[in-house]
């Protein structure tokens, strides 16, 4: 059984608003679907980690930011560049390790990004992007800009050093950063309740005097909610926020993991409240058609990305080489 | 044209390039307390008067605040970051090592981090933990850049470089030769003042520096050891050897021209290096020389290095660990015949 979204909350929104979301978060599924597909075929290199089940985080956070806000992600990036804007073209050739890539297949997978859309490459040390993220809201404090840095990390991060020393930073600097934890309850396969005695990954805010919430981060209208209030508060100078989004891997940590610590009982509540199902479960009645049409549109999509990466040119051996240094010293 | 230490000409240099370009900035620990240090040796003393909001003291947060100023860097500012020793580098190495150095090349060069950071090193009394020479950590790193200036001249110079480069620049300092007055002054400090020309200029990242011409064996050595391989050479021309003395100055790149035109005339290298031998920059010069010029060698290559030991606290010992003048001559006659 699948449970949907309320009815007197999806009411709240322009049915444009409410398919859009639903495109953009089936854009992420498909997407990571194709990916894994491609990945155990042997058709891609290197290794992933997917997004699965947690895509109404990453649409929820980016719906609620504007164009020239900033985002910085991890080593399960590919849910947060799509969201953030980047194509699926642009990615797909990148994970291939095509020379056309978003990174000129020098990032791959764990490093996507395109700075020209907001989205810093990936960092894929748990936990490294927090201090970046407090820097680069530094320098739009300093800028005097009205930019907001949306820090993506999973529950594992709060656990590093960098988590307290980045939050830290941004409390005492009333930076404008929100801090997205995405707890899907596991950091690889070790359970988040082994690691850490705090029930509530928000009630840490508290620790460096910050606001913070948790939210379902399946329920996609509460996630844009939820990052909206934050983001007008970092935009008000009230920042930085912590939220707390709790969610659900629907994959592997990373490749060929079945995910076997995992309990069947937790996975099948999961797997009910998925996000893309609880808002199609919401707009189906009225919107059968148009959720239908997105649907067969985003395929396509990702079919084009597919093939369109599978005939990028490789990178030329000279490539191994640049993007090392600047060229030269700015006078 | 003025005298100046190194920690005056550093802190002018800062000063120089704040005025310059208002995305320049300082972040550090006690950097700009009034009535405080002016960070752990003097260099930013008083800046904060000029520039209230453009000087940040942090939390004892290595790791954080070099993670922020690496994400300013990545928004267009320009930030100067200290450690008040350079040892505390090792809690801040993620982010040096894995985004500073890294972010251009996964970006495929769509990003630049132009960041500097600062470092002091040496020997200086404090035992273990505040005593390291950290050098030979970051010069195989690619995308960081690292340089080690002797004197004021070469400090502001290169700073300025710094300051102005688009790649992430590590300084380091040593602690003997900044010239810190007052209670932050050093005992056993060695001069290392220059004079400072009252105009703006710059020294180059990555080129050498000969500091004094011979034809009898070249002398490569950085920050202090430059100094007492100058007092090698001028007790060996007493005696009739004439010592090349190069200051590598810039450890990543290494300026291998320099280097192969003096080796190539003098045909001996010693190398003198203030860190235990094993795994030390000594190590990179020395397989560098065989690459660039071995054929030009008449005799191996000689390393003049710490023990293998942490860096002790005695007085006795400490002098012990720090190569000198004296262990340079010696080894320096041992390949002069």
């Amino acid at each position: 059984m699948t449970m949907k979204l309320a009815e007197s909350s999806v009411a709240q929104y322009p049915v444009e608003f409410l398919l859009n979301a639903y495109e953009r978060m089936q854009l992420i599924r498909q997407f990571e679907e194709r990916v894994k597909l491609l990945f155990l075929e042997g058709a891609m290199p290197g290794t992933i980690h997917q997004s699965q089940g947690q895509e109404g985080c990453a649409v929820g956070v980016c719906m609620a930011l504007e164009a020239d806000d900033l985002l910085t992600s991890t080593h399960r990036p590919h849910g947060h560049a799509l969201a953030k804007g980047l194509t699926p073209d642009e990615m797909m050739i990148e994970l291939f390790g095509k020379g056309t890539g978003c990174c000129k297949g020098k990032g791959g997978s764990m490093h996507i990004g395109n700075i020209d859309k907001g989205m810093v490459p990936a960092i894929a040390i748990v936990g490294g992007g927090i201090p970046l993220a407090a820097g680069m809201a530094l320098a739009i404090k300093m800028q005097k800009g009205s930019q907001v840095v949306a820090c993506f990390f999973g529950e594992g991060a709060t656990n590093e050093g960098a988590f307290h020393e980045g939050v830290n930073l941004a409390s005492i600097w009333s930076l404008p950063v929100v801090f997205v934890c995405e707890n899907n309850l596991y950091g690889a396969s070790t359970s988040i309740d082994k690691v850490s005695k705090v029930k509530r990954v928000s009630d840490r805010a508290a620790a460096y005097s910050i606001r913070g919430e948790t939210v379902d981060g399946n329920d996609i209208l509460a996630v844009y909610e939820a990052t909206k209030r934050a983001a007008d508060e970092c935009r008000r100078g009230e920042g930085p926020v912590l939220l707390e989004l709790l969610t659900y891997r629907r994959t592997g940590h990373s490749r060929r993991d079945p995910c076997h610590y995992q309990p069947k009982d937790e996975q099948e509540y999961w797997f009910s409240r998925d996000p893309i199902a609880m808002l199609r479960g919401a707009l189906v009645d009225e919107l059968e058609s148009e959720l239908d049409a997105i649907d067969m549109r985003v395929d396509r999509v990702i079919e084009s990305a597919v093939e369109t990466a599978k005939l990028a040119p490789e990178p030329t051996i000279d490539d191994l080489t640049t993007d090392v240094y600047a060229s030269e010293i700015a006078s | 044209m003025k005298r100046q230490s190194i920690a005056e000409a550093l802190r002018d240099a800062i000063t120089e390039e704040m005025e310059r370009d208002e995305k320049v900035f300082c972040m550090g620990e006690d950097i700009g307390v009034p009535g405080g240090f002016g960070g752990a040796f003097t260099v930013t003393l008083g800046l904060e008067q000029k520039f209230p909001d453009r000087v940040l003291d942090t939390p004892i947060s290595e790791l954080g605040f070099f993670g922020a100023a690496v994400g300013a860097a990545i928004m267009g500012m320009r930030p100067i970051a200290d450690v008040q020793y350079s040892d505390f580098l090792f809690l801040a190495m993620d982010q040096i090592v894995n985004n500073a150095a890294k972010l251009r090349y996964m970006s495929g060069g769509t990003l630049s981090v132009p960041v500097v950071f600062r470092a002091p090193v040496g020997a200086t009394g404090r035992g273990s933990q505040h005593a390291q020479n950290m050098e030979r950590y970051f010069i195989g790193v690619p995308g960081l850049r690292v340089v080690a200036p002797s004197n004021a001249y070469d400090a502001k110079g290169l700073l300025k470089s710094a300051v102005r480069s688009d790649d992430p620049v590590l300084i380091f300092e040593h602690k003997l030769l900044y010239g810190s007055k007052g209670a932050r002054a050093e005992s056993g400090a060695i001069d290392g003042s220059s004079d400072i020309p009252d105009e703006d200029y710059t020294v180059p990242l990555g080129k050498a520096n000969v500091l004094r011409s011979g034809q009898h064996v070249t002398i490569l050595a950085w920050l202090l050891m430059a100094h007492e391989a100058l007092n090698a050479a001028r007790a060996l021309a007493e005696q009739g050897i004439e010592v090349e003395v190069i200051d590598v100055r810039s450890l990543s790149p290494i300026d291998w021209t320099t280097i192969a035109e003096s080796v190539s005339k003098t045909g001996l290298a010693v190398i003198v290096e203030e860190g235990p031998k094993t795994g030390g920059v000594g190590a990179e010069l020395s397989a560098g020389l065989m690459e660039h010029c071995g054929e030009s060698l008449t005799a191996p290559v000689v390393r003049v290095a710490s023990a293998d030991v942490p860096v002790p606290f005695a007085p006795v010992l400490e002098n012990a660990y720090r190569p000198d003048a004296a262990r340079i001559v010696q080894a320096i006659r041992s390949v002069v015949v």
